[in-house]
């Protein structure tokens, strides 16, 4: 239990392990928390953004939709319009061309009628001069009696 | 127990005798083989173990310590990080609370005081007998392995903590204010010539409670020390006396091991915040 050199042995190695442990323990471990408690702290500011990112992007969603909603009735009250339009017209378009078909068929049937009749008529000539051969017991020669038979034909 | 031989009076003895290197008065330098040996080699020895056992410790600390440092990520720390960081949170939770100046020297000083002098305090609960017995085995006849119950150590720290004080103190208030300190109270007048005679009185008074800073501080952590040492010394004798008594000392060992946890870490809470106060006390004008 002597107060001897150890005194100053100890005193100056605790010199050295306190400055050891300022250079290297102490320093290291606080920057290391200190960095750790930053990015924990960041990490909350950064989280709660998010979330106010989040609400704002909810609410622009909202919009968005309602947006997209108004737009899709618009576009289909446009294409029922266009729709209806498009039956008239075809309607329209139908009715004329009915129209121009039936105009077709009409000259048609006349012209096959004007033609039945030409024939009628020259077959009712031939009918005709065949009765007066018949009824004459003679022949009458067709080209003689052209003119009559022409004629009759004419009258029927 | 150390010996047969021996009395209960020279197994204390034994025990408190510190492996002491110097200077024989012969001239010749070696190890003292005897307490009185060891006193005649007067100031110019050093006690080995002492040395031995606080170096060591704050070895195998700073090495521990500064591995989780050097390791040390801002992630998920690892088992040791997380031990060190605790550690580290306390020390530095403690200064914040008693330290109000800025000094990046507080902090790690009162990390190093704290640690230092728990792993000190711990080695009383190795069992007294163990490593002087080991010691004995390698040839080496005296080992005090608890570097606390040497008021070398205790006031080698307690040295350094009084010349930390007494920089800053200087530093921070001038030689002018530090000297005006010592003097100029408790007691002022506002007559120069009673103030002049003031003087003498305020520096004794002054003078006394600075000095006691350090010797309290090594003091107190000696003492208990010493004290819980002695203790188990005084258990460990009773092994000697018969089973009975012997299992009775087994009991009061265990019993007085486990009050003592206690005490060496209050022993070592105890020095790193008084030499936080101290060191703040340095740091501001009164």
């Amino acid at each position: 239990m002597n107060i001897n050199l150890t005194l100053i042995g100890q005193l100056l190695s605790f010199a050295v392990f306190v400055w050891f442990t300022m250079k290297y323990v102490w320093t290291p471990i606080m920057g290391a928390l200190e960095t750790r408690k930053k990015e924990i702290a960041d990490g909350l500011a950064a989280a709660e953004r998010g979330q106010h990112e989040q609400e704002l992007a909810k609410e622009r969603a909202k919009d968005v939709l309602h947006e997209a909603k108004a737009q899709a009735a618009e576009i289909v009250a446009q294409a029922q319009k266009r729709a209806a339009e498009i039956v008239d017209e075809s309607k329209d378009t139908a009715r004329v061309e009915g129209d121009r078909i039936l105009t077709a068929a009409q000259s048609e049937i006349e012209q096959e009628a004007n033609r039945a009749r030409e024939q009628l008529r020259e077959k009712v000539g031939m009918l005709a001069v065949a009765g007066a051969e018949k009824i004459l017991k003679k022949e009458i020669s067709a080209d003689a009696h052209q003119d009559i038979v022409a004629a009759l034909a004419e009258e029927i | 127990m150390a010996g047969d031989a021996l009395t209960s009076g020279e197994y204390i003895k034994h025990h408190l005798t510190n492996l002491t290197f110097g200077q024989h008065p012969d001239g010749s330098w070696g190890i003292a083989h005897s307490a009185a040996e060891a006193k005649e080699m007067g100031f110019w020895a050093i006690h080995v173990d002492t040395m031995f056992w606080s170096i060591g410790l704050a070895v195998l600390f700073l090495y521990f310590f500064s591995k989780a440092a050097k390791t040390a990520t801002q992630g998920v720390p690892g088992g040791l990080q997380n031990f060190v960081e605790w550690i580290v949170e306390f020390i530095d939770t403690s200064v914040r609370g008693s330290f109000s100046a800025r000094n990046s020297l507080v902090a790690p000083l009162a990390l190093t005081i704290f640690v230092w002098i728990f792993l000190q305090n711990l080695m009383d609960l190795v069992p007294v007998d163990v490593i002087p017995e080991l010691a004995k085995l390698l040839g080496i006849h005296y080992m005090k392995v608890v570097p606390s119950t040497d008021p070398n150590a205790t006031f080698g720290m307690a040295i350094g903590v009084f010349l930390l004080v007494l920089f800053y103190s200087i530093k921070i208030k001038g030689v002018g204010g530090f000297a005006g300190e010592l003097t100029l109270q408790p007691f002022s007048s506002t007559n120069p010539v009673v103030n002049l005679l003031f003087i003498p009185v305020n520096f004794i008074l002054e003078f006394v409670s600075l000095i006691a800073k350090p010797i309290s501080l090594a003091l107190r952590l000696f003492g208990n020390m010493y004290a819980g040492e002695m203790i188990f010394i005084l258990i460990a004798i009773m092994y000697n006396a018969g089973l009975i008594l012997g299992l009775f000392g087994g009991v009061l060992q265990l019993g007085w091991a486990i009050f003592h946890i206690l005490i060496i870490t209050l022993q070592a809470f105890i020095f790193m915040t008084l030499t936080i106060v101290y060191l703040d006390m340095a740091h501001h004008e009164h």
